[in-house]
């Protein structure tokens, strides 16, 4: 793809130039600071607190990825500057790959950050009180990679909501509705006592095989089943291609 | 190939978008070095002409040819040899004026050693680079913004440079700032500039092309037209004294000279006419009315049909071709 480097270069320092993604980064890091200090509170518990912390990876993800993503395709639409780009030698693919490889660093980056409370619980914890390891590699190593491989289905979500539209706030608000369903729909679809015997006998083994806390449980477990990551992969394919092809009809105008 | 004289060719170009046409079998050729206004109504077909030409939007049918590159076959290519400044002149408005041409200019595919020296002559071309250089975007004046843009469209020194309105909300001095800068590349860029502002368009163009309603109505040098759509001569004379019978003497030059019906209150000594007898001179006209009157001629001037009148009748006869197209509706029986 021509000009990729040169767009993800641009879209990085857009990224850390922006308001937004200091407000993101500076809640979400707050939010999981919270999260753990009460979770180191609540021990001793059945999980290693790693785990727990990633158990709760939704809370800030549905307000961390619409803060990240609202602008990337919005904002170029509604100033215009979509079409410039598009008179340099650069296709729309490359575009919103950029964008999305952009919005993905920034998003691991803020994870690797919160990587800080463990460690620093780590060496603060006198040694003979805890009984446990805050750094035990194997739920830690699974926490990761679930949140990088299911982040780039969720960013690229954001990315295909924030090509919809040219209002930011639109965009952010469609973003954080897509992410809602992918997350927790599955969750509060079957909470539901009242659904009927059949729903929940034949659709259940499905919204299994896509659900989200499902794969972060086996992942915390060390279990690399292909399958999410295909579920995954395909699926950030699907929502940037169809970011391109909604981006392609819109600027043929 | 087409010949390398010939900057742009356009052969049928037609573009709809769904039932709607927006451009319709349009054809026309662009020598090098050209200056080109393109005009027309609002929603005539200007920008998805020029859109078509930069490779920004793919035509219906018909074919394009840009420094002797199909836009159809070769996109990208032709984006090279293009420079365009979209109406409206759309800028990223947090970055400052420098960090911009630099992206603008890696996106371009300028090598890697000459952008810092293309990036410094835009700027000196377009008097940017004293004050202007680390400034925000967002912070410029629409004079700067606008010369942003174009220092934008001359990074690549592009054989062809397409401005969609570029002087349009500029004060005077600005917009003579913009013309220097197109006067100075005129032989050596080919322009194609659309614009509403007419006097300006008839100072800076070579030709003219009319569109109206997704066809081409009028092409060809200001002068040339005049002659097609407002055929005839107008004169204005003002004279001092008795001045009652200088109608009826200008009739008897040319019986079908067109007069007001009233004299100007306001300017009672002032005539205005207009004769298609171009064989009436403004010597012919002196002579006549001092041998034939009282009143004694203060001044003659011949007055030239502005790009307006000839717009607006192009136009207009366009809309009576295309009224005339039509078929009549019948009655219900």
């Amino acid at each position: 793809m021509k000009n990729l480097g040169a767009i993800l270069r641009h879209e990085i320092f857009l990224l850390l130039i922006s308001p937004a993604t200091y407000v993101a980064g500076f809640l979400f890091l707050l939010l999981m600071w919270l999260l753990y200090t009460q979770i180191l509170l609540d021990l001793p518990s059945e999980d290693l607190p790693t785990t727990s912390m990633f158990q709760l990876f939704w809370l800030p993800v549905l307000f961390m990825i619409p803060l990240l993503t609202m602008k990337t395709l919005a904002e170029e639409r509604r100033q215009g500057t979509l079409e410039t780009l598009l008179t340099t030698p650069t296709s729309t693919t490359t575009i919103v790959v950029g964008k999305f490889a952009a919005a993905y660093l920034v998003y691991m980056i803020l994870w690797l950050l919160a990587l800080t409370y463990p460690l620093l619980t780590q060496f603060e914890v006198p040694k003979g009180r805890a009984n446990f390891s805050q750094l035990d590699i194997a739920p830690l190593l699974g926490g990761y990679l679930f949140i990088a491989i299911s982040g780039t289905m969720h960013i690229a979500a954001g990315i295909f909501a924030s090509s919809l539209t040219r209002s930011q706030l639109v965009a952010g608000l469609l973003s954080f509705a897509i992410l809602f369903i992918l997350i927790l729909g599955e969750r509060i679809l079957f909470s539901n006592a009242d659904l009927p015997q059949g729903l929940s006998e034949n659709w259940r083994p499905t919204f299994d095989y896509v659900r989200t806390f499902r794969h972060l449980e086996d992942f915390s477990r060390g279990i690399l089943d292909t399958r999410p990551f295909t579920l995954y992969l395909t699926s950030t394919c699907a929502f940037l291609g169809i970011a391109v092809i909604v981006i392609e009809q819109k600027t043929s105008r | 190939m087409r010949p390398p004289e010939i900057s742009i060719q356009v052969e049928k170009l037609s573009k709809s978008y769904g039932p709607i046409t927006a451009i319709d079998d349009i054809s026309f050729e662009i020598q090098k070095g050209e200056v080109i206004g393109l005009l027309g109504p609002n929603g005539a077909g200007k920008s998805t002409t020029m859109r078509i030409l930069c490779g920004l939007v793919q035509a219906t049918s018909g074919s394009a040819y840009i420094g002797g590159v199909s836009v159809v076959e070769k996109p990208d290519a032709v984006k090279r040899l293009v420079g365009y400044m979209p109406e409206n002149n759309p800028l990223p408005e947090e970055l400052r004026v420098i960090e911009y041409l630099r992206y603008r200019a890696k996106l371009k595919k300028i090598p890697a050693h000459e952008i810092n020296n293309r990036v410094e002559e835009v700027l000196e071309t377009c008097d940017l680079h004293h004050k202007a250089r680390r400034r925000i975007i967002r912070s410029l004046s629409k004079g700067f913004r606008q010369r942003v843009g174009i220092a934008d469209t001359l990074l690549t020194h592009p054989e062809i440079v397409i401005m969609d309105e570029p002087t349009i909300g500029l004060d005077p001095h600005q917009t003579k700032i913009i013309r220097d800068l197109i006067n100075s590349r005129r032989g050596r860029m080919t322009f194609i500039l659309s614009s509403h502002i007419l006097p300006e368009v008839e100072l800076l163009c070579d030709r003219i092309l009319i569109i109206n309603q997704g066809r081409i109505v009028a092409q060809g040098k200001s002068s040339d037209l005049r002659h097609e759509y407002v055929p005839g001569n107008t004169w204005r004379i003002t004279t001092k004294g008795n001045n009652q019978n200088i109608p009826e003497e200008l009739r008897k030059l040319d019986p079908d000279i067109e007069l007001p019906p009233e004299t100007d209150e306001a300017l009672p000594d002032t005539f205005t006419f207009k004769t298609h007898n171009m064989g009436i001179c403004g010597e012919q006209l002196i002579q006549h009315l001092q041998n034939h009157t009282e009143a004694t001629l203060c001044e003659l001037a011949h007055i030239e049909p502005s790009l307006e009148e000839i717009f607006l009748a192009a136009t207009k006869r366009s809309w009576e071709a295309t009224l005339t197209r039509k078929p009549a509706a019948t009655p219900e029986t």
